[in-house]
């Protein structure tokens, strides 16, 4: 018994370990592909060469986000057999083809196209690149549709039946298993959530470069674009995700009460509770903070609303209170405070500041980080509160997984970390030293590069393509 | 009706397997050689070759994992547990090499150590992909709707030999891709690797050839009777001869012909692998009707499948086309 349950912890470390990793890099990618396409739809509509000269600063960047998001994500798709044979006998009728068409239409569009985005610009002219970026951004969002529907698909299973031999199939219209109930809200809000991060990542490189040359075009444009985005997304993705919370108030309420702290119920009105520490044991928060009723008033617009606590759930189907607790604090507080970025920037620019005020470049950059922190807090959220099911009410995480011992997977659980931290830190820090050089008004190929490899680079190409 | 979508779906599974052999295939083949290109001039020209095309080749093995997941779940859900350590193994060569590939231009300072792990990582995942290939041909115990074997069920001296069979046969084919993509020294380089390997690539497909029918009896009976022994007595003629007009072709100035011809000898032995186990996905145990999904699983994709498989070749063949022609020393111009 012991075995089994360190075999399954082992195989969901190792599981958590490979997707954490991995949707940093969709996170990043999905709002960069987007970014591009806008600043190359700007430059052929301007021709002002601020905004070519960005798209060639990001775009070397992306293709090193894209590749790591590639090699990482080919991992995913074998991961659910190694790991999750069990559910996978189980739940591939379903999830199979969801992420078969996530391949077909997606994966290929982004594959096919970006060695032209790369590689083609003086090959294929500049629309027909422009066309190239386009399709490389939508196939990034076609991408988390399919996924985001399969993942949404084991929060709240809709459209199925069990055959005979315990496999979940479709029961009738496909339509139902897609556009299942939590799907809309956990697209809406992945999607802006991947927009945001990436625009704070291009908001503190531009603050980084202002803070040491005020004076860079590319830095205030990029700098410039990315509060706007900021200050009126983030208010946007605050109600997306409240609208989240509330279908998922709706559908899994014990991930609600766990990401409250509500251990017990509340007949008339329950406290928000600020903080504290969850005590699984025991059964309450200890030593929390509390504003009263304001629980009931967000969740169900009334502060005397009864809400239901843990103690309505069967022991054994409660998810890991403690994790979600704080995992959930972790991005709200994010959220609020790139809100307040938000905010701060635009008081910088009705003052005319915006590019000369040193303590809003230096919190743009040390906020550069945290979409990706609240992107993975967000996301353990969801995830972990799902537990301890893999397919909501339906199947258990415990009799999901594959009958491999822990011996072999502990093995490999620390070959993928050796070999992860030792490639993708490698590219992280690489990806650092590109942002850390300025974009110049005339911006080339990095300086490591061989000049005999310029031609297929994409900076020289566009560079080439323009010189014409 | 749902026996014939069976077959469409197990059909779709093979062409992927085949499209990821004939497109990752050269580009694993050429970072397995990578180690022998001189470092300078002949090893950024032998990258700028794959450089534009080698993500959309991998996502035919996400295609092959993700389409066997949806059409034959049991037969995922029984291989993968079987074959976990060269899997695992396979996926980190592939990180491994996918992002040296990447670095080896940005990091300079590093980068025969990048060139290293690109050549290693290549390597490393094409044995893998061999024994994943002989593993399934020599069987996989199952039992109740899971794997039924121990660890090092898939370590045999028949896996092995489809290993080393691999790595030797994509290793020609990367060398043809340079025949055909390069010029000067680099192309004589490997007119000069690929010499040797052909004859190598004949060997080691005789070899397994000779060794499969043992392995199972059903395979001893499809391969010596009617009409498997038809297919028997055509295919080493068909091989040896392709293998000879290969041969002389090294040599010669139809540059694009030893690539065809080898992609014709891996046409080849992937056919005689259909027939051993058709209609079966893992041998003697599980067939294609018994691993498939659902009727409506599989109709819902094959709408999908016939749509947007002919609008991949298409858009593929466009970005093969935008980069057609040598890569020159320079790059692409």
């Amino acid at each position: 018994m012991t075995g089994t349950i360190t075999a399954l912890n082992l195989a969901r470390s190792q599981f958590a370990f490979t997707v954490s990793f991995h949707f940093i890099f969709p996170a990043f990618s999905i709002g960069l592909a987007s970014y591009l396409a806008v600043l190359e739809a700007l430059w052929l509509k301007t021709r002002d060469p601020v905004y070519d000269n960005l798209y060639r600063y990001w775009i070397k960047i992306f293709s090193l986000v894209f590749g790591m998001g590639v090699v990482s994500g080919i991992v995913m798709s074998y991961q659910f057999g190694t790991n999750w044979a069990v559910f996978s006998d189980k739940a591939g009728p379903i999830i199979g083809p969801l992420m078969a068409y996530e391949v077909l239409s997606a994966f290929f569009l982004e594959a096919g196209f970006l060695g032209v985005m790369l590689f083609g610009i003086n090959k294929v002219g500049p629309r027909l690149h422009f066309f190239a970026t386009c399709m490389v951004a939508f196939g990034t969002l076609l991408s988390a549709t399919w996924i985001l529907a399969a993942n949404s698909w084991m929060h709240t299973p809709a459209g199925w039946m069990m055959n005979e031999t315990g496999q979940f199939i479709p029961s009738g219209s496909w339509l139902a298993i897609i556009l299942n109930p939590s799907f809309p809200y956990r697209f809406v809000h992945t999607v802006i959530a991947a927009y945001l991060t990436t625009s704070l990542c291009v908001g503190a490189v531009g603050a980084w470069h202002l803070l040491k040359d005020r004076t860079n075009r590319g830095a205030r444009t990029m700098f410039s674009m990315a509060m706007w985005m900021a200050a009126l997304v983030a208010p946007v993705q605050i109600l997306a995700g409240d609208t989240q919370g509330l279908n998922t108030q709706e559908y899994q309420p014990a991930k609600v009460m766990a990401m409250e702290g509500h251990f017990d119920s509340y007949p008339s009105g329950a406290p928000l509770v600020l903080i504290g520490i969850p005590d699984e044991e025991q059964r309450r928060m200890r030593y929390s903070v509390e504003i009263p009723k304001l629980s009931s008033l967000i969740l169900a617009h009334d502060i005397n609303a009864p809400l239901a606590g843990l103690d309505t759930i069967a022991r054994r189907d409660w998810p890991p209170v403690a994790i979600i607790f704080w995992s959930f604090r972790v991005m709200v507080g994010l959220g609020v405070a790139i809100l307040g970025l938000g905010l701060f920037s635009l008081l910088a620019r009705v003052r005319g500041k915006l590019y000369d005020w040193p303590l809003l470049h230096r919190l743009t950059v040390m906020m550069g980080p945290a979409g990706f922190i609240a992107v993975i807090a967000g996301w353990v959220t969801t995830e972990v509160g799902r537990q301890p099911f893999t397919i909501y009410h339906a199947l258990r995480t415990a009799e999901s997984v594959s009958p491999v011992a822990s011996p072999a997977v502990t093995v490999s659980l620390a070959a993928f970390v050796v070999v992860y931290f030792s490639t993708f830190v490698s590219g992280g820090i690489y990806i650092l030293k590109l942002m850390a050089r300025p974009p110049s008004s005339n911006e080339s190929v990095p300086d490591s590069l061989p000049t005999h490899a310029a031609g297929i680079t994409p900076a020289a190409g566009i560079e080439a393509h323009r010189g014409h | 009706m749902h026996a014939d979508l069976t077959i469409a779906w197990a059909a779709i599974i093979v062409f992927a397997i085949a499209m990821y052999v004939v497109m990752d295939g050269f580009d694993l083949g050429i970072g397995i050689l990578f180690s022998r290109f001189k470092v300078g001039t002949e090893r950024d020209t032998a990258m700028n070759a794959i450089a534009p095309v080698w993500d959309g080749n991998e996502t035919w093995l996400v295609l092959g994992g993700g389409g066997l997941m949806a059409a034959f779940p049991l037969a995922y859900a029984i291989i993968l547990p079987a074959l976990y350590a060269p899997i695992i193994a396979m996926l980190l060569g592939l990180v491994f090499r996918g992002i040296a590939f990447e670095f080896r231009w940005r990091d300079a300072g590093h980068r025969a150590r990048w060139d290293a792990g690109f050549c290693l990582g290549s390597i490393v995942a094409t044995f893998a992909q061999g024994i994943t290939l002989g593993a399934v041909l020599q069987g996989i115990k199952i039992t109740g709707r899971g794997y039924g074997g121990g660890y090092w069920d898939w370590l045999t001296p028949f896996t092995v030999l489809t290993g080393l069979s691999l790595v030797i046969g994509y290793a020609l084919l990367g060398a043809c891709w340079l025949i055909w993509k390069t010029s000067g020294p680099l192309q004589a380089e490997a007119r000069r690797l690929a010499a040797p390997l052909t004859p190598g690539l004949l060997a080691a497909i005789a070899a397994v050839s000779v060794y499969t029918p043992f392995l199972n009896s059903k395979y001893y009976t499809t391969w010596f009777t009617w009409p498997g022994f038809c297919a028997l007595a055509l295919m080493p003629v068909a091989v040896v001869a392709i293998g000879v007009v290969l041969r002389r072709h090294l040599r010669r100035d139809r540059d694009s012909l030893p690539f065809a011809l080898v992609l014709s000898l891996f046409g080849l032995s992937l056919l005689g692998l259909a027939i051993s186990m058709w209609p079966d996905i893992i041998p003697s145990r599980l067939s294609i009707y018994d691993a498939a999904a659902p009727y409506r699983s599989q109709s819902f994709m094959l709408v999908g499948a016939c749509v947007l498989v002919p609008l991949i070749l298409a858009y593929t063949t466009w970005a093969y086309w935008v980069f057609r022609g040598k890569v020159a020393e320079e790059g692409y111009h």
